[in-house]
């Protein structure tokens, strides 16, 4: 069986796939849906959904659209979900497999330095980086990736570790590979399934931790983010339910698609693993 | 509990034309194909088969145990008279266990391994809802007893891990007989076992079953086995019963070549067997061999055969290695000596064989030849190079020289790579051009005997007996002078055994190869070695021409390995006793 039956075998995979697909669509069609800036007054304030046409959506405390910043705000969070998670992978699969492969001394070294990053609380840590650095898309992207690459590189130093016993990576030294084209060649293709899997999930999480920041003020002030959209918001919850609720369902539903989707490639690349169904 | 009176004759368990559908998109249909057989009171019945011929499925059905997408298409299974297929869950668990006992090929998988042995045996009488607990423990001990486990009290306390492989299948086997059951399932049971412990296990069942007059079903690819234990004979192939009868009958007549090729290709008479598997008929004869064996009495080390010359290629000598495991805090450092002192030597176009069981460090002795672990101390060297003291690249380049090829024929090639690509990387990290190593992967392909286009494929895509070839191949592209085969036949069919060795054989002799060929399987070292050092526990004990040790074994170890090959018929003792 193919890479994508398999993976279509999971409705829940398919439906995730499905919302992300529409979020993502949003997120690219929003410079041409609504090419003006998100931040610029364009009505009433506190404008119920579907109160007047054209907003189908209302209107938040300053007059703003939310739908504009709804669709702005999808770019801003997949985009930060998707960067941090490659600087995170960057950072945790090469100390991963070195830890992995190399045992011993570096092992523990480089073992005792990720335990330092996993001590410390994720959000905390994340706000502390935020602020120190000054709240900007380059400052999040990077406080995220900081405090999610630990459990990447705890992941592919297990499957190294593993692996790197294998009667084929035995092979591979004893025709006298280098340790680099072992590394790369012979082990890190096979420890990319659960990576992707967890990658995945990381992007939901990324998500989520950039509504947080937002949520509390440290967003990029420049960009409208979803985050950013409940937290202006909170106060004025009993009077204007919606701009709480319509930016949170957004998020809910990025963050449900990407663990749907995360599970249905987990389905598919480990398919021994696979439940019965 | 009182054994439930039967008429004699009338069938125990009786499977009627049985098919199970095998999932869409598989090889075949049906995993068993209209099978029909019966099983009485009292008779041991050894299916027989090589991996993927259904031997296992029909007991699989019978114990609820079916994989996924498998499914009984068509026919019954009936035990006392009892559609077992049919039946509900509630009425099927009382009969499994109770009625119906099994045992499985892995011991450490098979049982729980953070529970006590006691306990796991307790809690078969504790899921049919039996005895107090008291009781149940008492009855723990004493099937612990029957099963002749040594030192019975202290095993009820160990964990599984605790014991060795050998002491785990008896605990299996008193789990499987808790509850007296009329039927005994035992799927390759001694297959993850060392001969000798085979052999005792094999003696425990069929000493139980004649106690008892219980019936057992006994699964196997193993005719050796089937010769020590079997009443009747069914022999099976892509789901169908190709021959069935007395096991003698089977055995000493086959009816169908497939079952003839399979006893063929287990030398019944080991002594026989000595020699290349290409050898002539005539070369083979037992006479000849017992007069070779007779021309040169005493000689500790014969000379070796035409074509290979005395200068030894490799050289060991002293080699230690003892595994040490660092102990936690309330735990003793142990140590085990995984290699004593070890010295031998091995001529250019020569075979060694290694011979011993589980633990006695030939694996390891293997390891450190190729490089893959470093001795303590001593010395390997290679054409008057002491291997054990290069390092780096002085090491790389020298480990083109020693191959090696690995048991696990599924383990030993990257599931990522193309074949190809996995023979090629030899030569592409010692520096040859990536065309021209792709194309020497092609013929090398071609010289193990499969088609070029292979090279194109991935691993999954290759049967095991394949596999192996191209892991042979890829120890070949080196152009290495010594090939050390790690059990590399083992994880093979018998038919598949004898081709590979075959090939290896004929490889050796074309390139000019020495072999270190380390097995377990005394059988597989009698047709390729030219001479044998049976190791035990990290020594050599026994160091001579394949000939003389298996036609007149000095050392007392070496001797019962022989007598618990399965299957030994009459030769070796006469052969023995006409060199004596």
């Amino acid at each position: 069986m193919n890479f994508f039956k398999r993976f279509a075998q999971n409705r829940g995979a398919l439906v995730g796939l499905v919302i992300l697909g529409l979020v993502v669509l949003l997120a690219l069609l929003a410079p041409f849906l609504y090419p003006d800036s998100p931040w610029r007054m364009v009505q009433r304030p506190f404008l119920a959904p579907g109160e007047v046409s054209g907003f189908w959506l209302g209107t938040d405390v300053m007059g703003r659209d939310v739908a504009a910043g709804l669709a702005h705000g999808a770019w801003v969070s997949l985009l930060i979900g998707l960067i941090s998670t490659v600087v995170a992978l960057a950072i945790g699969v090469p100390l991963g497999a070195l830890a992995g492969y190399f045992g011993g001394k570096i092992d523990d070294a480089l073992m005792r330095f990720t335990e330092f990053f996993q001590t410390i609380p994720n959000f905390a840590l994340a706000i502390v980086l935020v602020a120190i650095m000054e709240p900007s898309t380059f400052s999040i992207v990077l406080a995220i990736a900081i405090v999610s690459w630990p459990p990447v590189a705890r992941l592919v130093r297990g499957e190294f570790l593993s692996i790197k016993h294998r009667e084929y990576v035995e092979a591979a030294r004893l025709v006298g590979q280098t340790h680099r084209d072992i590394i790369i060649k012979q082990i890190l293709p096979n420890t990319l399934s659960p990576v992707i899997v967890l990658a995945s999930l990381m992007v939901a999480t990324a998500i989520l931790l950039e509504s947080s920041l937002s949520f509390l003020g440290l967003g990029d002030p420049d960009t409208m983010s979803w985050g950013y959209m409940i937290g202006a918001a909170r106060t004025v919850m009993r009077q204007a339910w919606w701009l709480s609720v319509i930016p949170g369902v957004a998020i809910l539903l990025t963050v449900l698609a990407l663990n749907l989707v995360g599970e249905g490639l987990d389905d598919a690349l480990n398919p021994q693993l696979a439940r019965a169904r | 509990m009182s054994e439930p009176t039967r008429e004699s004759g009338a069938p125990l368990l009786r499977i009627e034309r049985l098919s199970l559908a095998l999932p869409e998109g598989a090889d075949r249909l049906y995993a068993v194909d209209n099978v029909s057989y019966d099983l009485k009171a009292g008779e041991i019945l050894c299916v027989v088969g090589e991996s993927g011929s259904g031997k296992s499925m029909t007991a699989n059905a019978l114990m609820g145990l079916l994989p996924t997408g498998v499914h009984v298409a068509k026919g019954r299974a009936l035990f006392d008279g009892q559609d077992v297929l049919a039946m509900d869950e509630l009425s099927h668990r009382a009969l499994r266990g109770r009625r119906i006992g099994m045992i499985f090929q892995e011991p450490m998988t098979a049982l729980n391994p953070l529970m006590r042995v006691g306990e796991q045996i307790a809690e078969v009488f504790e899921a049919h809802g039996l005895l107090t607990p008291r009781a149940r423990r008492e009855r723990a001990l004493a099937l612990l007893e029957e099963v002749r486990l040594p030192d019975p009290t202290s095993a009820l306390r160990a964990y599984p891990f605790e014991l060795s492989g050998g002491q785990r299948q008896r605990v299996m086997i008193a789990m499987a007989l808790a509850l007296e059951p009329e039927l005994l399932i035992a799927d390759e049971p001694t297959t993850a076992l060392d001969v000798t412990t085979q052999a005792q296990i094999l003696h425990l069942v069929k000493d139980l079953q004649a106690r008892r007059g219980m019936a057992v079903m006994f699964i196997t690819h193993d005719f050796g086995v089937v010769a020590e234990i079997a009443d009747r004979v069914c022999v099976m192939r892509e789901g169908k019963i190709v021959e069935m009868g007395e096991a003698r009958e089977v055995l000493d007549h086959p009816r169908h070549d497939y079952t003839r090729a399979l006893i063929d290709a287990i030398p019944a008479d080991v002594v026989a067997a000595v020699g290349r598997p290409a050898d002539t008929v005539a070369a083979v004869g037992r006479p000849a061999g017992v007069v070779a064996a007779v021309e040169r009495p005493g000689d500790a080390i014969p000379p070796p055969r035409d074509g290979t010359d005395s200068t030894p290629l490799l050289s060991v000598s002293g080699l230690d290695k003892v595994y040490r495991s660092s102990g936690g805090w309330f735990q003793p450092k142990r140590e085990v000596v995984a290699l004593d002192g070890i010295g031998f030597s091995l001529g250019k176009g020569e075979t060694l064989g290694i011979v011993g069981e589980s633990g006695s460090g030939k694996s390891t002795l293997g390891r450190c030849i190729v490089g893959l672990n470093r001795p303590d101390s001593g010395e390997i060297r290679l054409d008057g190079v002491d291997l054990s003291a290069l390092e780096g690249r002085a090491l790389r380049a020298h480990r083109r020289r020693i191959q090696m090829v690995f048991q696990d024929p599924y383990a030993s090639l990257n599931p990522r790579i193309r074949v190809g690509m996995a023979i090629a990387q030899g030569p592409i990290a010692n520096g040859v051009p990536k065309a021209e190593a792709l194309a020497q992967a092609r013929t090398l392909l071609a010289t193990v005997g499969l088609d070029g286009g292979a090279a194109e494929r991935y691993p999954h895509e290759f049967s095991g007996g394949q596999r192996q070839r191209i892991g042979i191949a890829r120890a070949l592209a080196l152009n290495p002078e010594l090939i050390v085969a790690d059990e590399a036949v083992s994880a093979l069919d018998v038919s598949i055994q004898a081709q590979v060795l075959k090939l290896l054989d004929d490889l050796k002799q074309k390139l000019d190869l020495s072999l270190l060929f380390i097995t377990h399987d005394l059988r597989v070292a009698a047709q390729i070695c030219d001479r044998l050092i049976v190791m035990q526990k990290g020594r050599i004990v026994e160091h001579g021409s394949a000939r003389e040790i298996f036609t007149s074994p000095q050392h007392p170890y070496t001797r019962e390995l022989l007598e618990a090959i399965p299957g030994r018929r009459e030769a070796p003792a006469t052969a023995t006793a006409g060199v004596l």
